[in-house]
């Protein structure tokens, strides 16, 4: 049994104040994710993965299509104590200290006094929150209240972790920090559903990913089957020896990084750069093969889409 | 109570006490003090009548204004800051939101007309005056107060479902003062020889809760009892009032989209 399972989900808004038009943001999505993955939905602003997020947690109602989470319906209200959800900016009761905002969360899972404290200190120490448990959250800072965000939806040890831009605000530490706790409730054997459009972390996190679009899916798979893993390109870093320039055809084709120069060539030329190189008492720091990233891939599909996609209004009310 | 609309009522209840709504019991002791002060230099025999009529009316106005101005905002607020993103993702549904922010807010006008009640009875005391039989009628009186003050808790929060704390407030202002006047404007439609105007305020006067059914004030101001038949009449009046305004709040509540 799938963990989510997505069957042509479907979401018109209706836009404008007095002619009201409809449009759709979310269309005809169909998906499926595994229990125990931890997958990537990707796709810029406005792609409709907050819609897809929001539909799947029954704060708005699908157009057309439906949805089941651990084989049950979205609408299914019991379900919800097997998932956790963090939204996109979340916010919270801000007259609330953390510890009592979790002891609030944890209350709907019906646990005890004594397991709720317990729980509470427990997930307060896991994102970093321990010394600020009781602050009010009015004077949190955005990366503490996305943490505060991240407690509450993994305090009732859910199923599934939905996690909607869980990195943003965060500064380096943090997100190194979100990675582990992602990684951490995989290794736990929980499904983890998380939106981004930072690409470095889907690759480095997701066992698949899938892209949005302007509403519509354009691929799914690991992040290595989505991308060329073809090599199209080889890159060559070097540091000239002291006291010598390189000869100007060499100068002409490598880029100056701070001293050292990079070369991009196709792999047939690769031999003769290494002469020319060792012609001028340069010395070799690197060889890397050049491969299509995710970010090339998001890039082109962005890129490519407004001339592909039809436009996405779906008519008047 | 079960346990979900409990710990919405109670986190409701716990933000009024931070946002420090209770501190309209400040204003509300100085002026039983001032008026105890004042009615004690004047005393020509009638301090009971203006230190009940003042506490009550107090009781009342100050009931009104945290019912109407916090009871519009109970949902639109949530849905604005977007604080129910989190919460309806864990195992609650809609209309135990509702019923626990409803109870959360009528537990803080409860608590604060008790309080409120206390400081009257103080008043009373300091005047001299030693509690009698009658003065039963000031306790049933503060219940009328407060069984209105759940009606229009209910009205706000109908409205606060699917429109703006202005709107809200308006319409909520507009029912509770047609409310007080729902005797005369059926009195005034059974004047006039249209049958439309007949007609239409049959139906406000039927449709709208009236709200002079709660006011005892003078009666309890003058001593005079009342009779226990009214209580049980306005409690069943209200409690219709106030489920029927929250099916519908929730079959409302229960189709919006959350922005």
């Amino acid at each position: 049994m799938p963990a989510i399972e997505i069957l042509g989900l479907t979401k018109d808004y209706a836009v404008g104040f007095w002619r009201k038009r409809m449009r759709r943001s979310l269309d005809n999505l169909s998906l499926e994710v595994n229990e125990g993955e931890i997958f990537g939905f990707l796709g810029p602003n406005g792609a409709g993965k907050t819609t897809c997020m929001k539909l799947l947690m029954g704060l708005i109602f699908p157009t057309a299509g439906t949805a089941r989470i651990l084989g049950r319906p979205i609408d299914d209200v019991a379900m919800h104590r097997d998932i956790g959800y963090l939204p996109e900016q979340p916010y919270f009761y801000d007259y609330l200290t953390a510890r009592e905002l979790l002891d609030y969360y944890a209350r709907f899972s019906g646990f005890s006094a004594a397991e709720r404290r317990a729980r509470v200190t427990r997930v307060l120490e896991r994102v970093g929150l321990a010394s600020a448990a009781d602050v009010q959250l009015r004077k949190f800072s955005k990366g503490m209240l996305q943490r505060a965000g991240i407690a509450q939806a993994i305090i009732h040890d859910p199923r599934i972790v939905f996690l909607d831009e869980p990195m943003s605000g965060l500064d380096p530490i943090g997100r190194r920090e979100v990675r582990d706790i992602i990684l951490d409730l995989k290794t736990q054997g929980r499904t983890v559903f998380f939106s981004t459009h930072i690409l470095s972390d889907a690759e480095m996190l997701c066992d698949r990913v899938a892209v949005l679009h302007l509403g519509k899916l354009r691929g799914v798979g690991s992040p290595g089957k989505i991308v060329s893993v073809e090599v199209h390109a080889m890159e060559i870093l070097f540091e000239p020896a002291e006291g010598h320039s390189l000869p100007p055809g060499l100068a002409q084709r490598a880029m100056p990084v701070g001293g050292r120069y990079r070369l991009e060539l196709p792999e047939a030329a690769l031999y003769s750069a290494f002469d020319e190189i060792r012609a001028c008492n340069a010395r070799i720091l690197s060889v890397s093969p050049v491969r299509q990233t995710l970010e090339d891939y998001f890039l082109g599909l962005v890129e490519r889409a407004p001339q592909a996609t039809p436009p996405v209004e779906a008519g008047t009310r | 109570m079960s346990a979900m609309p409990r710990v919405v009522a109670i986190n409701t209840f716990r933000e009024a006490v931070r946002d420090r709504v209770l501190y309209n019991l400040v204003v509300f002791a100085l002026l039983m003090i001032g008026a105890a002060i004042l009615v004690g230099q004047i005393s020509i025999g009638i301090e009971r009548l203006v230190i009940v009529n003042l506490g009550l009316s107090a009781i009342s106005i100050f009931g009104l204004v945290m019912a109407v101005f916090i009871g519009v905002g109970l949902v639109y607020k949530e849905i604005e800051k977007r604080t129910l993103y989190t919460l309806f993702s864990k195992p609650i549904r809609r209309w135990e939101f509702l019923v626990g922010k409803y109870a959360g807010l009528v537990l803080t006008l409860v608590i604060n007309t008790v309080l409120m009640t206390i400081g009257l009875a103080a008043a009373l005391l300091y005047i001299g005056r030693s509690f009698a039989r009658a003065d039963v009628s000031i306790l049933i009186a503060v219940y009328f107060i407060l069984l209105s003050l759940a009606l229009v808790t209910a009205i706000a929060l109908f409205f606060s479902c699917f429109s703006s704390p202005l709107l809200s407030t308006l319409f909520t202002l507009g029912i509770y003062v047609t409310g007080i006047f729902a005797a005369d404007i059926r009195g005034f439609g059974a004047l006039t020889s249209s049958a439309f105007l007949k007609g239409a305020t049959s139906v406000v006067y039927y449709l709208v809760p009236n709200f002079r059914n709660f006011n005892s004030i003078a009666a309890a101001a003058h001593g005079e009892s009342i009779p226990f038949s009214l209580v049980w009449q306005n409690t069943a009046y209200a409690l219709i009032y106030i489920v029927l305004l929250l099916i519908a709040s929730s079959a409302v509540f229960s189709r919006r989209n959350l922005k």
